[in-house]
Order: structure tokens, then C-alpha cells, then sequence
């Protein structure tokens, strides 16, 4: 899986309250949601977002609510891929659920500025940052997750296997 | 190997798993509540699932805003109930014949030594007390647990916390919990599992492991767990027809920990966690002159049998102080019953607390005890974060049964030996 995009950069510990604010969470449409994505920190975030770009961000990202609201949020309004030092435990695992990619690395954070160009290979855990000319590896994206991430997400992987069981 | 490394590799197919490895793992016990089922079944529902191949594994407990504390709770209770009916999940507890799950599931024979449990709710942790590998998730994960019978994990890096010497008059597990909390900060643990051991660890009873282990999230832990022992068979022994296999795992001598801690329980006096965090914690003696609007005893982390007699011990004869309303929750309607019969509900009522039904309630400033504008409540709870008790203008202070019982006489935060003579000491 080969994803390539712009990157928009934020600082450490960006908790679900500022990726999706409370007011929104009457609804579980991606789009809706994606609408106001990072809205608690810049309002016109979702409005620079292409199809297909990447966050950076430090340390504890998606801390705070379990709300599965903010990964569909962030993956509504066209981020392809969340790249962050850490991740707090419950966000990490909702973002696998609905199908969002991510990958842990301190060193990415520290080595892009906004508006770079990465290219990152999840398989083989490889960033290119094309503007800057440089190439980072990363822990290589664990095979369960990919499979998950392609299918688009827990529930979905769940029914793909389903099909393919049944056509056995 | 460790305890929890042996645990996931018997549940996925593998004779060895390491740290930082991602496992596809069988389910034992899936678990939901009446807060985060309604989510997951709607996941079930839009799949149009005609039946879940192992309804005997799923257990849903309506114990948050039971009794129903308005039209919403009512409802997402409703839809819990029709959704056990058509699948079929006999395993159904509604108010009348559970309590607080934590409390319930080991107390109905659902959790056995070596063991998955996954529950969507963050102190599914607690279970780790029988030597089983159990942790809190999301309502996706409850989905499709309930559908495929397994949940993808990520092998945690494990801490060991060893306890040595003698337990302090009035110390209990919570205290040893919240001095560890308070050791390690809230994020002291993140993605581990906490393995507790020692002397002072094997001294305790079922429902005291339960109390350390049920905190093992409140220091950011996967999981908390104590490995088996002579005293998780007895307890086990009761259930005639156990409803899962048993496993006995312990860990090698030469396993893999991320880190080790010793802890010399002898320096360790009564806790109490100060507001807002479970980390801030002091000892009891330093906690001087905080007067008390109420007082709690109950939750998923204190409303076991054990924790209603230390507080009789205490409040026995006394008379909680006239501006500190006492609520106390037995965890589950067989605890309820049982304190009854020890007369220990005598014991509360003449003391002036009021006895609540088991619920969740006011842990989560739910209902049944919530908190007003700059009033102030000591609590056997978990969590004393910005109002969670209610208004975002109180404080919650966490502690044991026995701490909670003499503040309630007190009138303010107090040691139990203030109230109650040596003699009756634990
Ligand atoms: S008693 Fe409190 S912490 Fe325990 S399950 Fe209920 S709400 Fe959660």
C-alpha cells in the first residue's frame, strides 16, 4: 500500500475533543463529520485538506474520549494516513476499526515541516520525503492491520472473510 | 514468557508470542453495557446478522443508569434486551439479578485463570485478579467479537510490581493500587500489562486483587493480573459447572518485563487520590481539614462484600457526620443479599447512610448521589477527574472502604484509627 501526500503538522498530546468537538457527535456520517475535522484547533482545517494528505503530529495523539467519531472524522475529510510519535491505546484501535492508517515515529515528526510531500510505503515501513529529499524507515505496518485497513475496517473485513468462507 | 504472552499465544494458535507482535485471539468472554452494547449492536443490525455463532460467550449487563434514570437510558436498556432476545444471549442481566458487571462476571462464574476477556468498558481490566487476560475496548471490537468470536491484539511489553513486607493497620489493596498510581503517573503503564506479585499480593483475597487489578487503567495499563494461586482455585471451586476452561499459566523466571518495581508496603499508610487525577495521591495523614459533602462506597472497584464489612466495622454504633450524606452500593444483588443477612445493612442505616440499589450511578455522575456546585465527596471509587461526579465545579477524592467510612463519621477526610479502636483494626 503506497500512499502519498501533503503533509499538515501538529504538536503533541491533540486530544478527540479537539480533532471532532462534542457539539458534533449527533452523527455517525464520515463526511458530516469530516466537515469539521480538527475543527477545536483550526477551524479552516478541513477546507485545506486534498484527498489523499497526511497528518504528522507528536506525542499521545487521539488522547482523551473514546468516541470512534474522530478517526472517522479525520478520515472523512480525506486524510489518507496519520503519522504521530504515539497514539493513546483506544484511538489507536479505532482508527484500525474504521479503516484509517497510521504509523508510530518520533523521527518523522521532528524531520517534516508543513506542506512537505511524503511518500510512505505502509508495507515495507518506508517514508520518502520527497520536497526534502530525505527517506526514513519506520516499523513496517503489522500484515493483520494492513489486511484490515484495505478491507476499509473491522466490519468490513469481517464480511469480506465471511463471503470468502461461504465460497469455500 | 510472562503470564499474559502465555495467555494470548494458547488463545491464538501459537506456541510463542513476543511483545509488540499483532495476534488475531478467540474470545472467551465478550462483554457489554448498556452505555456501549447499543453501539455494537447497531454495527450487528446494519450487517442484517441472522444469529452469532456463540451466543454463550456474550454477556450484557444493564447496570449505568439502571434503574432507568430517564427516557434515553430506558430506551438503550430496551434495545439490549430485544437484542439478547433475537440473538438469543441467555446471558442477559437486567436490574433485579446482576449489579455492576466488574462485580458480577467473576461472581457468576465467567471468568476462569487463563482466559481472553474483552468488554467494551475500560475497566474490564479488573478480571486479570483470576489470572485472566482481560481489557477494555471498543464498541467495533465488541461487534465483531460478538460475530467472529475474536478481537485483533497487539502482544503488550509487561511491567512487574512486586510488594514485600507487612500491610500497615487500615491498608488495604486499594491503597497499595493508588500509591502505585501515584508512583507511576497516569500514563506510567500505557499499552502494559501490570503484573502484580509478592507476598503482600498472595496474602490477599479475590475480592482485594480485584480492587488492585481494577485500576490498572487508571495508570494507563492494558491490563492488570495476578497470576493463580491457591486462593483463585478455592475461589473457583464454588462454581460447581465452571463456564470456560481453566487455564494455569504463570510467568518463567527469566520472562521479559519493560521494567520492575519494588514496593516496601511497610512505608505505605492509607491513600487518598486528591482531585483531579486517580496519580495525586497523598497519605491519609496529610490530607487535613477537607470537609466532606458526601461520602461513597461502592463502584466496580469497592462494592464487594469485603469492602461493606470493613465500612460496618467502622460506621458500627457510630453516626456519619449530619453534613455528610453516605451512600453506599452493594456491587451486585447477592452481595446486597448477603450483607443483609451479616446485618450489616442494620449497620448502615442506623448509622444514617442510605443504601442504594446496585448500580453504576454516581460513579460517573450518573444518577443516585451526583455532585453540586463546589461540594466535595470522598469516594471508594476509580477516577476523580473533572466532574465526573456531577458539577465541573466539585472535587472527588478516591480512597479504601475503611478510609471512606471514617471520613463519613468525621465529617472530613479522616484515618480509620480516628474512629474506630485498634482492636478492630483489619
Ligand atoms: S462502577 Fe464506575 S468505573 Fe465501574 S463500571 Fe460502573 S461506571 Fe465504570
Amino acid at each position: 500500500m503506497i500512499i502519498k501526500g501533503k503533509v499538515h503538522k501538529f504538536g503533541d498530546n491533540i486530544n478527540t475533543d479537539e480533532i471532532i468537538p462534542a457539539p458534533y457527535l449527533v452523527t455517525t456520517d464520515m463526511k458530516e463529520l469530516g466537515k469539521h475535522c480538527m475543527e477545536g484547533i483550526d477551524a479552516s482545517f478541513a477546507k485545506k485538506v486534498q484527498q489523499g494528505d497526511i497528518i504528522v503530529a507528536g506525542k499521545n495523539f487521539g488522547c482523551g474520549s473514546s468516541r470512534e467519531h474522530a478517526p472517522l472524522a479525520i478520515l472523512g475529510c480525506g486524510i489518507s494516513l496519520v503519522i504521530a510519535g504515539s497514539f493513546a491505546r483506544i484511538f489507536y484501535r479505532n482508527c484500525i476499526n474504521v479503516g484509517l492508517p497510521i504509523l508510530t515515529s518520533g523521527e518523522i515528526h521532528k524531520n517534516t515541516r508543513s506542506g512537505d510531500i511524503l511518500e510512505v510505503d505502509l508495507l515495507k515501513g518506508e517514508i520518502k520525503n520527497i520536497t526534502q529529499n530525505k527517506s526514513f524507515q519506520v516499523s513496517a505496518f503489522p500484515p493483520l492491520l494492513q489486511e484490515i485497513i484495505k478491507a476499509g475496517g473491522l466490519m468490513k473485513w469481517y464480511s469480506l472473510n465471511k463471503q470468502l468462507e461461504s465460497r469455500k | 514468557m510472562n503470564i499474559t504472552e502465555k495467555i494470548l499465544a494458547s488463545h491464538c494458535g501459537k506456541k510463542e508470542v513476543a511483545a509488540g507482535e499483532f495476534i488475531l485471539a478467540d474470545v472467551d468472554i465478550a462483554l457489554g453495557n448498556d452505555i456501549t452494547a447499543p453501539l455494537a449492536i447497531e454495527e450487528i443490525e446494519k450487517l442484517k446478522a441472522k444469529s452469532l455463532p456463540h451466543p454463550e460467550k456474550i454477556v450484557l449487563v444493564a447496570d449505568h443508569f439502571t434503574p432507568n434514570k430517564d427516557k434515553e437510558s430506558a430506551n438503550q436498556c430496551l434495545k439490549v434486551k430485544n437484542f439478547a432476545k433475537k440473538y438469543n444471549v441467555k446471558n442477559f442481566f437486567e436490574l433485579g439479578c446482576g449489579g455492576i458487571e466488574h462485580a458480577l462476571l467473576p461472581e457468576e462464574g465467567f471468568i476462569m485463570p487463563g482466559n481472553l476477556i474483552i468488554g467494551a468498558d475500560s475497566h474490564t481490566c479488573s478480571y486479570g485478579a483470576l489470572g485472566a487476560f482481560a481489557t477494555g475496548v471498543g464498541s467495533t471490537d465488541l461487534a465483531f467479537a460478538m460475530l467472529s468470536g475474536k478481537i485483533w491484539l497487539k502482544v503488550p511489553e509487561s511491567m512487574k510490581f512486586v510488594y514485600h513486607g507487612k500491610l500497615n493497620d487500615w491498608v488495604t489493596s486499594k491503597d497499595l493500587i493508588l500509591y502505585t498510581i501515584g508512583d507511576i503517573g497516569v500514563d506510567g503503564a500505557d499499552y502494559k500489562a501490570m503484573e502484580f506479585e509478592g507476598e503482600v499480593i498472595r496474602k490477599l483475597s479475590v475480592d482485594g486483587r480485584l480492587t488492585m487489578c481494577n485500576m490498572a487503567i487508571e495508570a494507563g495499563g492494558k491490563s492488570g493480573i495476578i497470576a493463580p494461586d491457591k486462593i483463585t482455585l478455592d475461589y473457583i471451586k464454588q462454581f460447581k459447572v465452571p463456564k470456560g476452561k481453566v487455564g494455569i499459566f504463570e510467568s518463567d523466571k527469566d520472562a521479559k518485563y519493560a521494567n520492575v518495581k519494588e514496593y516496601d508496603v511497610g512505608k505505605i499508610e492509607p491513600q487518598v487520590a486528591f482531585p483531579h487525577l486517580p496519580s495525586n495521591t497523598k497519605g491519609v495523614s496529610e490530607a487535613k481539614n477537607i470537609n466532606l459533602d458526601q461520602v461513597v462506597i461502592g463502584s466496580c472497584t469497592n462494592g464487594r462484600l469485603e469492602d461493606l464489612r470493613i465500612a460496618a466495622k467502622i460506621l458500627k454504633g457510630k453516626k456519619v457526620h449530619a453534613n455528610t450524606r453516605t451512600i453506599i452500593i452493594p456491587a451486585t444483588q447477592k452481595i446486597y443479599l448477603q450483607a443483609l443477612k451479616e446485618g450489616l445493612m442494620e449497620i448502615f442505616i442506623n448509622a444514617g447512610a442510605v443504601v442504594s440499589p446496585p448500580t453504576c450511578g454516581p460513579c460517573i455522575g450518573g444518577h443516585m448521589g451526583v455532585l453540586a456546585k463546589d461540594e466535595k465527596c470522598l469516594a471508594t471509587t476509580n477516577r476523580n477527574f473533572i466532574g465526573r461526579m456531577g458539577d465541573k465545579e466539585s472535587e472527588v477524592y478516591l480512597g479504601s472502604p475503611a478510609v471512606a467510612a471514617a471520613s463519613a463519621v468525621k465529617g472530613r477526610i479522616a484515618h480509620p484509627e480516628e474512629v474506630a479502636s485498634r482492636k478492630k483494626k483489619l
